[in-house]
């Protein structure tokens, strides 16, 4: 039996873009999936089609055992939304919001009011209650639209980028209440730029680049397929960059990675704190200067760098990954690919003569273009 | 701040799925138009200015035009034609209503806001028909503003209380027509000033080419008809009639609008929801998905 939240297949184009290109996920009900991955990924996009708001233009998908395409209304009544940007009425009330969410939920008038004012007080709005939502703060303006994706108590929810413009302190204190929410059974789709967000919630994570799932899997299995462990290091001088690269594709676990511009290189590294006296040993040995260097966990963009071959946000990167992306090179869809990784060993096209920064085509959604 | 999530109120239950109803969808419109009513009045700037223009046709027509416009049935009088005059004004001034109800339109579509309502389960078009009750209860209450202007003037409801309610009551009827112009206007534009203007241009040949202003028996003969037919003209000359603003010796021309102009308004009004209620709700649900 198909879960609670379930797509198959899913594919949406604007024009030449394939803002989602066969998308499958199956949430079990009381479960969070989290959607992680870059600007212009396919995570809003997902997240309207599931929610009734776009209309796929193939695929299937149902909600709470309901069809998005063919009973939209009734898919309404059984989510919660709260999107990327926030859907309140500027020139109303914080608490006038809520009551109308309530009131088109179809509360009766009474109890859409009582609801308002528990929500304002549980999300800390109740002194803001009664000022128009444009005087808010953006964490308020979040907050609110969080409240009214809350109004009543959805069995699935989906919340876009949910964290995105809140404190420390708020942030924490959502992700403890979309703990409590799910205890309570409620099944959750949250998208994520970060790594460690989706780490806490989600009981599976789902990497979408290019409108595709490249990979899926509990935060661990992620992480583990990333190598672990990532040995991170500035180097001072760009001309010795070639070496200090040399030196952590024998010391390392995998091919470097380049941010050319910040002359930034990571290398998976499961031997941890060993090997990092290892590499530093070896650059001083060859006197190569650093600016920086550390040992931290991976994060997205090392989980991009070994599942894609490219970085989420820096395409002159050359790091080589393993290249399981799943997504073929030849494939003609009309839409710009950077390249995939170079083979290692072979020279490497990013590599900065001094005063190349990588410039390149922009595209839209802010990545540099390369041909397909 | 933080969001305190020890007292959890348990949410009530999100009722039974099922069809969507007539009264819901009364109700959820009633909710919409609610919103829309608040929005206008922390932002009177745009009743306001829904007030001035109306008010500088009639001081424009009825002291700068009205000595040289003659009657039918009265010659060049210009007080005569402030009587007459009037009629075409309410009748027009309810239509700009067709811009707001546009620009309205057109900006919820393009905030955040629209995601919201199209997530709840509320009934399709409730967005659309609680802008155009919301703009109903503007017009009302402009028309009451202009009334006391025209009445300074010199304008008088001659025919009694009954007639003059049933003669608001069609021009209410037609700005409410109007507003569902303008919802389609404001579907079919990407930004609030186009649907401004696109709700504006054609009112203007639309109301002066009718016999709001001038009667149409001072037109060339080709102009008559497209006149006397103007869905416009039938409820002008229809709340003229009912306000007893016609000379006594006043002929109505031999068309069926013109000799039933009653009617003829309502019929018009009802054609005008008919048609573009139904592209408007359409167009909605296609814009959005
Ligand atoms: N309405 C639209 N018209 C044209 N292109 C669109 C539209 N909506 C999305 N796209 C394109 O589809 C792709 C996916 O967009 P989407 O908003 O789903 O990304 P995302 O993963 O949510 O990104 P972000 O992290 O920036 O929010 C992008 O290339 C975007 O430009
Ligand atoms: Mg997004």
């Amino acid at each position: 039996m198909p879960g609670a939240i379930y797509a198959e297949g899913l594919v949406k184009t604007f024009g030449d873009v394939r803002a989602l290109d066969g998308v499958d996920f199956d949430v079990p009900e009381g479960t969070v999936l989290g959607l992680l991955g870059p600007n212009g990924a396919g995570k809003t996009t997902a997240v309207r089609v599931l929610t009734t708001l776009l209309r796929a233009d193939s695929g299937r998908a149902e909600v709470a055992g309901l069809d998005v395409a063919t009973q939209p209304n009734e898919v309404r009544r059984a989510i919660g939304l709260s999107g990327q940007f926030a859907a309140v009425d500027d020139y109303l009330t914080g608490r006038e919001n809520l009551q109308m969410v309530g009131q088109l939920y179809q509360l009766p008038a009474r109890e859409a009011k009582a609801r308002a004012g528990d929500l304002l007080e549980r999300f800390n709005l109740a002194d803001a209650g009664d000022r128009t939502a444009r005087t808010y703060s953006g964490g308020m303006r979040r907050r609110l639209d969080l409240a009214a994706s809350l109004v009543v108590s959805p069995p699935v929810m989906f919340m876009d980028e949910p964290t995105t413009g809140l404190d420390p302190h708020n942030r924490q204190a959502l992700w403890e209440l979309i703990k409590e929410l799910v205890a309570g059974g409620t099944t959750l789709l949250l998208t994520t730029q970060y790594l460690e967000e989706a780490d806490h919630l989600a009981d599976t994570i789902a990497v979408v680049d290019h409108g595709q799932v490249i990979a899926r899997g509990t935060s661990d299995e992620l992480k583990t397929r990333s190598g672990g462990d990532v040995i991170e290091l500035v180097v001072h001088d760009r001309e010795r960059i070639p070496e200090a690269q040399d030196i952590l594709r024998r010391l390392g676990e995998g091919e470097p990675g380049l941010v050319a511009h910040t002359r930034r290189l990571t290398v998976p590294a499961t031997g941890g704190a060993k090997l990092l006296a290892e590499v530093i040993r070896e650059l001083d040995g060859r006197a190569i200067e650093i600016d920086d260097i550390g040992l931290r966990r991976p994060t997205l963009d090392d989980v991009f760098i070994s599942l894609t071959g490219h970085s989420a946000e820096f395409d002159e990167l050359n790091g080589a990954g393993n290249g399981n992306g799943g997504r073929d090179g030849g494939r003609d869809d009309g839409r710009e690919k950077p390249p995939r990784g170079p083979d290692p060993g072979r020279p490497d096209p990013g590599s900065p003569g001094p005063g190349r920064t990588g410039e390149g085509p922009v595209r839209d959604d802010g990545r540099e273009g390369g041909a397909a | 701040m933080s969001i305190d999530t020890r007292r959890a109120p348990s949410p009530p239950p999100a009722p039974a799925g099922g069809r969507i109803t007539l009264r819901q969808n009364l109700r959820d419109s009633l909710v919409v138009a609610k919103r829309n009513l608040l929005r206008m009045l922390r932002i009177p700037e745009t009743v306001v200015f829904g007030l001035i223009q109306p008010i500088m046709f009639v001081v424009l027509f009825a002291y700068v035009f009205g000595g040289s416009i003659s009657i039918p049935g009265a010659g060049l009088s210009a007080s005569a034609y402030r009587e007459f005059l009037m009629g075409g004004i309410f009748a027009q001034t309810v239509t700009f209503a067709t811009a707001g109800a546009a620009a309205g339109i057109a900006e919820d579509m393009q905030k955040g806001i629209i995601d919201r309502f199209r997530s709840l389960p509320m009934a399709r078009g409730a967005v659309l028909t609680g802008r155009t009750f919301a703009d109903l209860a503007q017009t009302a209450v402009i028309l009451v503003v202009l009334a006391v202007v025209a009445f300074l003037v010199g304008w008088r409801i001659h025919d009694g209380p009954l007639s003059a309610l049933a003669a608001f009551g069609l021009l209410l009827l037609l700005g409410y027509a109007f507003t569902w112009i303008g919802a389609l206007i404001g579907l079919s534009v990407r930004t609030p000033e186009a649907a401004t203007s696109g709700g504006l241009v054609w009112l203007f040949p639309l109301t002066f080419i009718s016999v709001a202003f001038v009667p149409s028996e001072n037109m060339p003969g080709w102009l008559q008809p497209v006149a006397e037919w103007n869905p416009f003209s039938a409820t002008v000359l229809a709340v003229r009639d009912l306000f007893g603003n016609l000379p006594p010796d006043y002929r109505a021309p031999d068309v069926w609008p013109m000799q039933h102009p009653a009617l003829a308004s309502v019929l018009w009004s009802v054609l005008i929801i008919a048609i573009f209620r139904t592209l408007a709700v359409r167009k909605y649900q296609r814009a959005t998905g």
